[in-house]
């Protein structure tokens, strides 16, 4: 059973795993932004999957767009590394 | 000792949200209210997006308090952001020739196309929110490119009172005029499917979007304030 778009779905959802898992463990903020971001992106495309096509654009607009460049615009404020 | 605790809660937690997930049954049947949603969703709204049908008709309230959380979040950055002394100054650089180029380009089909989704809300995939949004991307990518680039509070301000002011208006005169607030029954439906369609869906959605942009685009222009422009 399954769809080669299912096996691409699971595929998704683990990356977004590794991605969070990543942007808690590094200690560059940049890259922890970075990662965050590009889980918005994936989980936009996983919401399109499900159907469901206006959350997938919030997600894509707010998740991947706006929050990023917040955090990037804070972290050149800030020093950048975590301690 | 810390540990041990951190992973108890974790465990209450998890043990929780598996009970939650085994009782959400996906794509079974509608019950309840939803299933008014889907059957009647449309003859009571001629909206071809039910989604937005839902959101700015039935939870229409909901959304109005979500405008208002927006709208102090943007508040209280501006008030912070405004008022703090930063030891770190951002310098702001010049853009690279193709981010100004393709900022010339696209500044304008960018508010094109997030006005389009605002406004065809309530008959593709996309509102208010997204729109809006869509609309800040946009003024991001001018105060990118563009050291000198400031963002006018003045217009953001009027435009962002007048969006809110008028969703509530739209609400109250639902409250007048027929049974409830934000009562979908003041103005005629029209046909499902046409640009002007599903009664004030769309005049509450453009108001959502202009405030979301506005508030979107200061919220922009107050995180790439340098320390010199607070003196």
């Amino acid at each position: 059973m399954g769809s080669i778009l299912e096996y691409f779905v699971l595929f998704l959802v683990f990356l977004m795993i590794v991605l969070a898992l990543f942007a808690v463990r590094t200690k560059a903020l940049l890259a922890a932004v970075i990662a965050s971001g590009f889980i918005s992106l994936v989980a936009s495309i996983v919401y399109l999957y499900l159907k469901a096509p206006d959350v997938a654009m919030t997600e894509a607009a707010i998740g991947a767009g706006l929050t990023t460049i917040i955090f990037v615009v804070t972290v050149r404020k800030t020093k950048g590394r975590e301690k | 000792m810390r540990k041990i605790t951190a992973i108890v809660f974790l465990m209450i937690i998890s043990f929780y949200f598996i009970l939650i997930l085994g009782e959400i049954t996906f794509g079974e049947k509608y019950e309840g209210v939803s299933e008014h949603y889907v059957e009647k969703g449309i003859q009571e709204n001629r909206g071809a997006n039910i989604v937005t049908s839902i959101v700015v008709n039935y939870r229409g309230f909901d959304t109005l308090g979500e405008v208002t959380v927006l709208f102090l979040t943007a508040t209280g950055i501006s008030f912070l952001l405004g008022s703090c002394k930063c030891k770190n100054p951002m310098k702001r650089i010049k853009g690279s020739f193709v981010l100004r180029a393709a900022t010339e380009t696209l500044f304008p089909v960018i508010l094109l196309f997030g006005a389009y989704i605002f406004i065809h809300g309530h008959l593709t995939p996309g509102g208010g929110f997204q729109g809006g949004t869509v609309v800040a991307s946009g003024f991001l990518l001018l105060l990118l490119s563009n050291r000198k680039y400031k963002v006018n509070h003045l217009p953001l301000t009027i435009t962002e009172s007048f969006a809110g002011i008028s969703f509530v208006s739209i609400g109250i005169l639902g409250l007048i005029f027929s049974k409830s607030f934000l009562a979908n029954d003041i103005i005629p439906k029209g046909n499902w499917n046409e640009l002007f369609s599903a009664g004030f869906i769309p005049l509450i959605y453009i108001a959502v979007g202009l405030k979301v942009g506005a508030e979107l685009s200061g919220l922009l222009g107050d995180m790439f304030k340098t320390t010199e422009e607070r003196k």
